[in-house]
């Protein structure tokens, strides 16, 4: 995936927007929101190459916010400024908002299923099955050892540990930063 | 205006403000807010509602919506969801027209090549949190490995998966 057209020159309809961060929202089901946010803006739209969705995800990350809104704002803005964002967060929660309301008032009326809970417990592994997924696609890209040895860093710390993000992500970008920017200075970037 | 959207609203803003890395780092404060201080819910109220903003689509950080509904309706619902919402979107509005701004500079194609590997490690730090947050027994891990085998090795997609194991996982319900 290295040859993909340069996103900023896409023309990208407010409909369009919508749209795809409704898809997005309505299929985050079970943790999967990350893996439907890469196949739909990287694989399906090419909105954002594997370089940019890594970046604005980080952003989203280390920034307040659910991460799948902060998506929706970062390509909203990227194609059509603050409204275009305005317009990606609400294909993405208002749908959703509106089920999640009536979801409420079926519970309110006949308590907590506890079928429910183990339909839910299916679609949750396969939310996680969508991630790993993910994950392996993504660590195709890293062919180096120092950020492969990072990226396996934060998943012990902040994954297995549950050590906070925040003091973590801090520690170990620095690092990060540093060997690309010395990776940079030792061989002249190409195109 | 009633006021008690406004308050509703100045319950989740400061939530919104350090909701770090998504809805997770902010859940237990939220229960601790809406159970002991506001007395809004009991805490078996608090983690019924909870399971429910994770089956339902959407973000998880929705369950503000549903406070709020329980609260005060269908504008509680909204107070809710902008309080948990608006803040957080304010501090990322800026920082993206920062980092668009940029889009040419050395610097961001260093920040991007040098935030990759990281956002890599917390991309899988979540499968993680999702697994220990659902209290994930062997079966589901077992399912969730072969599920990403079969997305990775062949053509099927994520809906099949989900209606299969969703449906498997009803069935087993009754056995």
């Amino acid at each position: 995936m290295t040859s993909e057209p340069s996103a900023a020159q896409q023309h990208v309809s407010l409909t369009a927007l919508f749209l795809a961060f409704f898809r997005i929202g309505m299929s985050s089901l079970g943790g999967s929101g990350q893996a439907w946010l890469y196949r739909e803006l990287v694989q399906k739209q090419r909105w954002l190459d594997e370089q940019e969705y890594l970046g604005a995800m980080t952003l989203s990350q280390v920034l307040p916010g659910a991460n799948p809104v902060n998506m929706a704002l970062y390509v909203g803005q990227k194609f059509k400024g603050g409204f275009g964002g305005v317009v990606g967060v609400l294909g993405l929660v208002g749908p959703p908002f509106v089920i999640i309301l009536i979801l409420g008032v079926l519970y309110a009326e006949f308590g907590a299923s506890t079928l429910v809970r183990d339909v839910m417990a299916g679609m949750i592994a396969i939310g996680v099955s969508m991630v790993l997924q993910l994950a392996v696609q993504l660590s195709r890209n890293i062919r180096e050892i120092v950020p492969g040895i990072i990226a396996g860093a934060i998943f012990v710390a902040v994954g297995l540990l549950r050590w906070p993000m925040i003091p973590v992500v801090l520690a170990l970008a620095p690092l990060s930063l540093g060997f690309e920017y010395f990776a940079a200075q030792r061989k002249p970037p190409d195109g | 205006m009633d006021n008690r959207f406004i308050f509703i609203f100045l319950v989740f803003a400061p939530l919104s403000l350090f909701s770090f890395g998504g809805g997770q780092a902010i859940i237990a404060e939220m229960q601790h807010q809406v159970v002991d201080v506001q007395h809004w819910m009991t805490n078996q109220e608090f983690v019924d509602l909870f399971a429910l903003s994770r089956a339902a689509p959407g973000p998880s950080t929705l369950i503000a919506a549903l406070i709020g509904w329980h609260v005060a309706g269908f504008l509680g619902a909204l107070a809710g969801t902008l309080g948990i919402y608006l803040p957080s979107s304010i501090v990322m509005y800026a920082a993206i027209k920062w980092w668009h701004a940029q889009a040419d500079s050395p610097w961001r194609r260093l920040l991007q090549r040098g935030l990759a590997p990281i956002a890599l490690g917390l991309v899988v730090a979540s499968a993680a949190t999702v697994l220990q947050a659902a209290q994930a027994n062997t079966l589901q891990l077992v399912v969730a490995v072969v599920g990403a085998g079969l997305l990775l090795y062949t053509r099927i997609g994520p809906y099949p998966l989900m209606a299969a194991a969703a449906t498997g996982f009803g069935v087993l319900h009754f056995l």
